[in-house]
């Protein structure tokens, strides 16, 4: 079997996998990193969004071969950073958290576009992360989340 | 109430956001197994054969043979099997498992085996299911359950009455889109069987699976693990996952995780009620509203599941918030060939109130007074009875909810500006209430609710009870009422996941009842617990007591149908484009009376998150069956409300105290759904001039409406 090699979450995982496995399953069931969730299995819901070179992208739709070399940021990687600070402190404050189950997803798409657009409109916010589903919040206080963490987080993004 | 209600962060919010919370499918257990479910394809059939390949080494069958006890889901009726029997009766009724220990392979299992199948003449709409005489679904008749209800002399003020105004107004699907599908994981442990995951009703499992497995209550544990949203989605369909991954973990002696694919989960999972109901007024000859006849009818589906109750709340609700003495109301819940349906956030009042909203709204047409004026004249008062003729004992602010929404929508300002004819822009206001807890004397006599509350040292108190944890902020909210009535800090009171061995069964997290009731229970608990304080360590237990000042007559639907209210209004603000029917939303307001609000922000929460999908509801969740099959079936059809859909809602709270409540909460997490949709209807309707009668208010709808001219 082919191997694949890409970083992730800052080290390098060089594994025996079939390259169009689906970079979620290889995250979740290869290596039991299970951050990212599996909510619909095609692309809509974001659940199981990942950053691979700083970009956000659904693990679902990605064959692992498609990103040999690339780095993958998971949210067991990026809770370690203090731009993950700034976001978890703003999601409290916020009250962007329900049942959970999209919120690492959310967390990493923030990232995306705060590291492009360190102060985003209301508009622009609800622009960049429309492809993250949530049931539970109804959006608007992740959007506040997202604000707060642009004026909190002055300078790290 | 000072500083109780401030914010404080949530019990579960650091494992949540770091990505720890184990989640069911984030589980491994070593050798486990995964299991996959064969379903029919058929609306309804006789099951002729079954062929299934050569299995290779390790996959494992589980049908109906597997299953040691009764094959039958214990719920209100036992009439659904956990594995089909002889026939089929929806499009999605499980057969098999299929349970091995790779994926894919199962997959491939699956798609080989084939079913013969005879089929049989489908019941597939209301309409059918009323001119069904013979071949009936569910015993010898068209419904599960016929249900009615009068109040005071229906048919003299029908005869006295000078004219009469009638509307028939229908509702579809709704599906609950919890973010995590239905997932459980079963396995073994020295004789007892565990099944965990994903669950609103860790007790109702229990049920399930002492009765599929035919063992003593001892050998049976259930744990709920952290659960992605619920909204009822996991109120019952838990029992029938759960009952199959513990018939596979039984069989094949390894762990077994079951985890629904999204297109499966939305196939054959329970969904709201689609429902008709038809409402007539009878108006003297001053035009005063005297007597209302109402017929209701719902499509159930296959199986009676618990469409006996949502029926009640239904017809319990549709009279709205208005006083008219003489009532008669009718409803049906019929038997098609259709996908089961179940608990959806609301129960039942948001099709209730749709209609009734909708029918107060043309009656004032036909008047031509003001609507929300029309309404005021009618408002329940404290000392009025209900439509089932129980006491409001309490103070209703309906009127200072009404004040609060003006204030912040400007809607009778705004209405007066736009009722200028078809400018496409409207505004519409729906005024509401929810029963909260069980129907009747439910919490008593079907739940025999108990809670407890355990010291184990003066900063280690532990709840104990089995009301979930789903996203609605229970664990925080219950922690906050328990340290607060002890006078310790909310950092020494934990709350642990459900967990039979340990919880004792305090009824299903539904109907609104976990902070109303269940923290009442604790809160009283935890009075007891801080007269004893200077024990070291110590259990307390309560029990619910059936209030001395309520009655309820479940035979005839007489007396108090819910022991409290909570009520609200909705505004909302809409454009039409002339061109697409496209409905965009301008503006969302929303004014609630849920008594003290525990943690302010856990309420704005589910405030927000509520109306998203109850106005999801109005107008974009369009879910339909043809020929027995769901023609939405994945989340690129079946559009649910993103981050692009809807303005920020403005919401305030009148405080209103409920003496029962602790700390005088009352219940939540349902009410702010239930006016969404009238509000958006009314709102369409005012911009469009057209009546509407159905939901989702859908631009194909709306086409139809414009071009009937």
């Amino acid at each position: 079997m082919n191997r694949v090699q890409f970083v992730l979450n800052g080290s390098e995982v060089n594994l025996p996998v079939h390259p169009l496995k689906r970079l979620i399953d290889v995250l979740r069931d290869d290596l039991h990193i299970t951050g990212a969730k599996e909510g619909c299995g095609e692309g809509e819901c974001g659940a199981c969004a990942v950053l691979v070179d700083g970009r956000l992208v659904n693990a679902c739709l990605v064959p692992v071969g498609s990103i040999c070399g690339y780095n993958v940021v998971t949210i067991e990687g990026f809770r370690q950073s203090s731009r993950f600070e700034i976001l978890k402190d703003s999601f409290e404050q916020a009250g962007s958290v329900q049942c959970g189950f999209c919120t690492p997803a959310m967390i990493l798409a923030a990232e995306a576009l705060l590291s492009r657009n360190s102060h985003p409109s209301e508009e622009q916010i609800r622009q960049a992360m429309a492809g993250n589903l949530c049931r539970c919040t109804g959006y608007t206080m992740i959007v506040e989340a997202v604000q707060l963490a642009s004026r909190k987080g002055a300078g790290l993004w | 109430m000072k500083g109780l209600s401030e914010p404080i962060k949530r019990y579960d919010f650091d494992e949540k956001v770091e990505g720890r919370a184990r989640y069911c499918s984030d589980v491994y257990l070593e050798g486990m197994l995964y299991a996959r479910t064969l379903r029919s394809d058929r609306p309804r059939a006789k099951i002729l054969e079954i062929a299934i390949p050569p299995l290779p080494d390790g996959y494992f069958i589980v049908d109906k043979d597997d299953i040691p006890g009764k094959n039958s889901v214990p719920i209100v009726y036992d009439d659904e099997p956990f594995l089909a029997r002889e026939a089929v009766n929806y499009v999605g009724e499980p057969i098999l498992l299929v349970v091995g220990p790779d994926k894919q392979t199962i997959l491939d299992i699956l798609a080989a085996i084939r079913v013969d199948y005879e089929d049989l003449e489908p019941v597939l709409t209301i309409e059918d299911a009323l001119n069904c005489r013979e071949n009936f679904i569910f015993q010898d008749r068209p419904h599960f359950v016929e249900y009615q209800y009068t109040k005071g002399d229906i048919n003299g003020a029908i005869a006295r009455a000078s004219c009469w105004l009638e509307d028939v107004f229908r509702t579809g699907y709704q599906e609950h889109v919890a973010l995590e599908t239905q997932s459980v994981l079963a396995f073994l442990e020295e004789g007892r069987i565990t099944v965990s995951g994903s669950m609103q009703c860790p007790y109702y499992l229990k049920d399930a699976l002492v009765q599929a497995l035919n063992w003593p209550e001892d050998r049976v544990r259930v744990v709920q693990l952290p659960t992605g949203g619920g909204f009822g989605s996991k109120e019952d369909y838990p029992s029938i996952v759960g009952v199959h991954a513990a018939l596979a973990a039984v069989k094949s002696g390894r762990p077994v995780q079951l985890v629904l694919e999204r297109g499966e989960d939305i196939r054959c999972t329970t969904k709201r009620h689609p429902s008709h109901v038809h409402i007539k007024s009878y108006l003297d000859h001053e035009n005063n509203i005297r007597a209302r006849d109402v017929e209701v009818l719902i499509d159930a589906g296959a199986y009676a599941g618990l469409s006996s109750v949502v029926l009640q709340r239904l017809i319990f609700s549709v009279c709205g918030v208005y006083r008219v003495e003489n009532l008669r109301v009718h409803g049906r819940a019929m038997a098609t060939n259709n996908v089961v349906c179940g608990a959806f956030r609301g129960f039942g009042g948001p099709q209730a109130f749709f209609a009734i909203e909708m029918h107060m709204e043309n009656i004032a047409q036909k008047l031509g007074v003001d609507s929300l004026e029309l309404k005021k004249d009618y408002f329940l008062r404290r000392g009025d009875t209900s439509s089932t003729g129980g006491l409001f004992q309490f103070e209703i602010v309906l009127p200072q909810i009404i004040e609060q929404i003006e204030e912040i929508s400007g809607y009778s300002q705004k209405r007066k500006e736009l009722s200028g004819g078809l400018g496409w822009r409207g505004i519409g206001c729906s005024v509401f209430f929810h029963g909260c807890g069980f129907t009747g004397k439910g919490e008593k006599d079907i739940l025999k609710t108990r809670v407890r509350l355990v010291k184990r040292s003066a900063s280690e108190i532990e709840i104990r009870v089995a009301n979930t944890e789903i996203g609605q902020g229970a664990a925080t909210t219950l922690c906050k009422i328990v340290a607060r009535a002890l006078e310790i800090p909310v950092e020494h009171v934990a709350y642990i996941y459900p967990d039979t061995d340990l919880c004792p069964d305090s009824g299903p997290t539904i109907a609104s009842r976990t902070i109303m009731i269940i923290g009442k229970l604790l809160y009283d608990c935890a009075l007891e617990m801080k007269e004893k304080w200077r024990e070291e360590s110590l259990e307390v237990a309560r029990g619910y007591t059936y209030p001395a000042n309520l009655s309820w007559d479940n035979a005839r639907f007489i007396g108090n149908a819910y022991a409290e209210y909570s009520w609200g209004a909705n505004v909302v603000e809409v454009e039409v484009d002339p061109l697409t029917l496209e409905i965009n939303v301008l503006g969302v307001w929303a004014v609630y009376d849920i008594g003290t609000p525990i943690d302010e922000r856990i309420v704005k929460g589910q405030i927000d998150g509520g109306l998203v999908q109850g106005l999801g509801y109005a107008g974009m969740e369009l879910l339909q069956a043809r020929q027995g099959r769901l023609q939405q079936e994945n989340l690129a059809n079946y559009i649910i409300p993103t981050f692009l859909d809807f303005p920020p809602i403005v919401s305030r709270l009148v405080e209103n105290p409920y003496e029962n409540g602790p700390f005088g909460a009352r219940g939540l997490g349902e009410i702010t759904l239930v006016g969404a949709a009238p509000a958006l209807a009314l709102a369409v309707q005012n911009a469009v001039g057209k009546p509407i009668r159905q939901l989702p208010v859908s631009p194909e709808y709306l086409m139809e409406l414009m071009c009937d001219e």
